[in-house]
This record gives structure tokens, sequence and C-alpha cells, in this order.
């Protein structure tokens, strides 16, 4: 069973720059987050504080009632135990062969015997589609192997809460789409906590059930997926959308000469919110919700079109309606068909000529 | 300000490393797999290089000995001074100058690179503590490597003063050998060796400190690898010289 996450007042500078200030967020135990930003906001960071590795300048981090922040050095090496951690470029040990990497932290931590350990990174071998691959160095196996391999390694002591940092950077969109897949099978079969670092807008729309934004050194907003997807807010909507038209600029912020200059442009309308992301063999993930719920909860009309296909507004995906379990529903409250804008259209365009 | 503050802070965490190494010293269970073989690395990297400066070294101060003594008219003395010489202090600089220069530099770099890849950061994540993994058996090897070197140093550096001084300068082979214990002491060499473990340790913990705190990509790890040799070498020559400052207050000279 995956382990809450509790960040109290979070603030971390390095020497006299502030990165991000008064984080306060709580990662619900089982459930996937994803955590967004644009570049350089300090993600990363936020993930190595997660778990230790760097030291915040103020605030608490409750992992089971104990604050990683004060923890002593051997606590916190314990504490550590909970968590899987998928670095960007999988961290793998450059000396040991595959087998030995994912192997390593059983032969560390636990008296299991070597039949035991090899049985065990087997399955997680084949779990990430690495079977046959054991013997090769780190060095000989391409960025998604070596990222795929680093996941068996964090999975190989069932964590509790899964802590990855940009999946999809450096991986095609085919194999974005089966490593996000596969974080949701996870997350179905072992209960984890995740929290997914990622600039993907496509992993972000459909994967997960909680979405924060980190822009302009604070939390722009946190909330369950369909909260951020049908939010009005500027950044949110920007980033969420892919947009130029909005607060943030190139160079983190525009100025006021750049945002009074888009006053009067009109803004795409929001697109629809896709169906969330399902275990490929269709059996429910505990911590999974139905679709739609929170916007009837919170009385929120969800942009016309939502929840009828997987796909639907994400950028470069063609907006056909799908035949889903809502779409009857939904497409009798609205039939409107939403027309792609001048925004969506050049989206369309760039982002379906690379996938 | 920012300048003084910043070595102050440096030194600081030198100094907690140097403590957390001699706290993991003790913790178990020892890292015996990485300890052999990463003796076997800074063994490999040092023991040509260490020998074919010896050679050179021990010929220099036998040349110079063997002028300085003649024109004292202490020749008979020669073996006596070039013993001291090469075990007291030419020994042990040498051993330490290679230790930093050779495996200091290995060891930064290794650690380095696996810093900048995320690998220290992904092994303190899986609960291990990379001071007691991996620096702590570094440490241990480069002051085993670095006694048996100075062991080796001293050899070579006698035997190449001996072949210089009687082959070369002409000098009595009966004279150089029967004076070598004339002032030289078993003491002598008991420094020596302390001065060679206290250096490897230095070496090997800079070395370290530098490596775990690389950062900003391949350059950041050449410019670790580069402050690690300058302040390993600049630390060594100030310890050399209380080490032997301390010697010559403890231990009494034979007259």
């Amino acid at each position: 069973m995956g382990t809450e996450i509790r960040v109290e007042g979070l603030t971390k500078k390095f020497g006299s720059q502030l990165i991000w200030n008064d984080v306060t967020l709580t990662l619900p135990a089982g459930e996937i987050s994803v955590m967004l930003g644009p570049s350089g906001t300090g993600k990363s960071v936020f993930l190595k504080t997660l778990v230790g590795l760097l030291k915040p300048d103020a605030g608490a981090i409750w992992i089971n009632d104990k604050n990683l922040v004060t923890l002593r050095e051997n606590d916190l090496y314990e504490i550590r135990k909970l968590f899987g951690v998928l670095f960007q470029d999988g961290a793998l040990f450059g000396s040991m062969n595959l087998f030995d990497n994912v192997a390593f932290p059983l032969r560390e931590h636990t008296k299991k015997s070597e039949a035991e350990v090899r049985r065990i990174v087997m399955e997680k071998m084949d779990l990430v589609g690495l079977t046959g691959a054991e013997s090769k160095l780190p060095g000989e196996i391409s960025g998604g192997m070596r990222k795929r391999a680093g996941l068996a390694r964090a999975l190989v002591l069932d964590p509790e809460i899964l802590l990855i940092d940009e999946p999809d950077s450096g991986l095609d969109p085919v194999r974005t789409s089966y490593i996000n897949q596969l974080f949701i099978d996870l997350n179905a079969q072992i209960d984890a906590t995740f929290l997914i670092v990622t600039h993907d807008i496509n992993t972000a729309r459909t994967v997960p059930d909680n979405i924060g934004l980190l822009y302009h050194k604070h939390l722009a907003m946190f909330g369950p997926r369909e909260m951020l997807l049908s939010s009005e807010e500027p950044v949110v909507r920007q980033f969420l959308n892919a947009q130029t038209i909005g607060p943030i600029g190139m160079s983190e912020e525009k100025d006021a000469d750049e945002l009074a200059s888009e006053i009067g442009q009109e803004l795409p309308p929001l697109p629809p919110i896709a169906l969330q992301l399902g275990t490929s063999d269709g059996s429910p993930r505990r911590g999974q919700k139905p679709a739609g719920e929170w916007c009837r909860t919170h009385g929120v009309t969800p942009p016309p079109g939502s929840f009828q296909s997987k796909n639907a507004g994400v950028p470069g995906v063609s907006q056909v309606p799908a035949e889903g379990p809502y779409a009857a529903t939904l497409a009798s409250a609205d039939s409107g068909v939403q027309a792609p804008t001048s925004a969506d259209a050049t989206q369309g365009t760039t982002a379906g000529a690379t996938s | 300000m920012s300048v003084v503050t910043n070595g102050l802070r440096q030194t600081g965490s030198l100094f907690a490393l140097a403590l957390d190494v001699l706290r993991a010293l003790l913790r178990r269970p020892f890292q015996t797999k990485e300890f052999i073989q990463q003796s076997w690395f800074v063994a490999s990297v040092t023991i040509v290089p260490t020998a074919l400066v010896a050679i050179p070294f021990g010929a220099v101060i036998a040349l110079q000995l063997g002028t300085l003594t003649r024109q004292l008219g202490a020749q008979s003395f020669t073996g006596a001074a070039s013993v001291l010489a090469v075990v007291r202090e030419a020994s042990p600089i040498v051993t330490s100058l290679l230790i930093a220069g050779a495996g200091g530099s290995a060891i930064c770099a290794d650690l380095g690179s696996r810093k900048i890849r995320e690998e220290i950061d992904a092994m303190e994540v899986l609960g291990i503590s990379p001071i007691h993994r991996l620096v702590v058996p570094r440490v241990l090897a480069a002051m085993l490597v670095s006694v048996l070197l100075n062991g080796l140093v001293s050899v070579v550096g006698v035997a190449g003063g001996y072949f210089f001084n009687v082959v070369i300068q002409g000098g009595t082979p009966g004279a150089y050998l029967a004076s070598f214990t004339a002032l030289a002491q078993i003491a002598d060499l008991v420094t020596s060796e302390i001065k060679a473990l206290l250096f490897g340790a230095i070496a090997a913990i800079v070395a370290s400190y530098k490596g775990l705190t690389a950062g900003g990509g391949p350059k950041g790890v050449g410019d670790a690898v580069n402050q690690s040799v300058v302040i390993t070498f600049m630390l060594l020559f100030v310890v050399n010289f209380v080490a032997s400052a301390v010697y010559f207050q403890v231990v009494p000279q034979k007259i």
C-alpha cells in the first residue's frame, strides 16, 4: 500500500537564488501525481528534496509521521527504503551490467539467496521489457533501455513511493506511451504513491490522478486532474494547452509590454478533457476516480466533448469523438463540435510531424 | 568576503567528510571486495610511475650528497646521508606525489563522473551511504598502497643512490654500505611509513571530497580533478613539514 507524502511550506534556495517558495501539497497515498512546470523551475530539485538528497531552507516533508527534513542521517537512509526513484538518465552504475544493477538493492539490503535474487530481478526485467539484455553494460545500451533498467532497479525493493524524473525525455513517442501504460499498470499492481516530474503535456493530461504546476518560484496549482484541466487560471491554461498566449514567456516570465500586446487576443477555448489512461487489462486502480466525478461534485462544467476519448485535447491528435462509456451521456448534453482554432492547428501540425 | 567564507565552508566540509569517513570505518559490513579492487587499482596506476620517479630521485640525492660530502671532507658519510635523505624525506614525498597525482586523480575522476551521472544520488536513494560503500574502501586502499609504495621507493631510492655513488662517482662500496646505520635508525623508517599512511589518507579524502562535490557536467569533473591534485599537494607539504618537526622533537637523534 502506498504512503502519503505531506509537504508543508517547503522553500528551497541555492545561495541567494530562490528556487521555489512555500510549496504546500499532499500526494495522496496510492495515487499518481504529475509535477509540471516550464524548464528550469526546479522540478527535479523538488524531487530530490522529497528524498532528502537536498535540504530545503524551510518547511517540512511528512512521511509516516516523520519529518524527512529533520531526520538524522541513519533514519534518513532507513526511510529511503520506502522510495524508488527513477533518475533522468536511469543513473545506473556504469561498472556493473544490467543484472547486477537491478540486483544491487536486493544484495545490499536483503539476505535473499542468489537464486531468489535472480528470480526477482528477472521478473522486474521482464516487466520493463529488458529480458535478454541482463549482461549488457549501461554504456552499451540506448537511453530508453537505460531508463527502463533504472525503473526495474527502482521497483526491485517493492517501494511504497515511486518518484520518476522526466520519464519521457529522450524517449520516442511510442516508448513514451508504453512507459506511461507501464506506470498505470504498476500503480494498479503495487499501489505505490507515484510522482512523475515531466513537461510532456500528453502524459500530464492522460496519466495522473493529480496534477501540480510549478511556475515562477511557487506552486501555481495542485489538485485533481480534472480541476486543472478545466481551470481558467492563465498559467495553468497556457501550460496544459501548450500555447504562447499567457504569462509564461520564452525566458521564464513575460514583461508588461509583451503581456499588454496580448490583450484582446482571443484565447482558444479549453480543449475537452480526455479519459484517463486505464490499466491494460481494464481492472480498476485503487486511486482511480470515475471520469467527470470531480467536475460534477464541484459544479464545474467540463469543456465540451470531455471524457469521450482517450486522447481528446492532446495536441497533435485528431479530435475524433470516440465511443466511450460516457460518450452517449455527455454527447447528448453537448452536441457542439469543437472547431480547431489557429493555435490548435499549428500545434497539430508541429506535434503531428514528430509523432 | 564571500571568497573567505566560501574557503572556510569548503574547509569545513572537507573536515566533515574526514570525520564521516572515520565514523563509517567502524560500520559493518566492511566492503572487503571494494577494498581489494581499489587497492589493486591504486597500486596498478602508481607502481610503475613511482619506480620510474624513485630511480632518478635517488640518483639526484646521491649526486648532490656525493659532491657535498667530498667538499666537506666527509666522504665516509655519503651512504649515511643518502639513506637519511631518501628514507626520511624523499620517499614519503615521492610516494605522496604519486598517490595524489596518479591515485587521487583517478579516484576523483571516478567519483566525479559517478556524481554527475547521478549514480551517487541513486546510491543514496537506494539507502546506501556512498561514504561507507565507496569512500572508506578507497581511503584504506590509498593508505595501504601508500605504505607499500613507500617501502618500494625507499629500496629503489637507496639502490639508485648506491649505483650512482659507487658506479658513476667511483665511491667505495664498503664505506657506502658500512655507513648506512651510522646516522639512520629504525625510528626513521617507522616515521617514514607513518607519514606515508597519513599522506595516503589525505590524498584519498581530498580526492573523494572533490569527486563527491563535482558538478556542472564533464567540465566540472575536470576542474574537480585539477583542484584535488593541487589541494592535496599543498596539504601534503604542510603536513610533511609538521610531521618532520614533531619527529625531531619526539625521537632522540644519534650523535
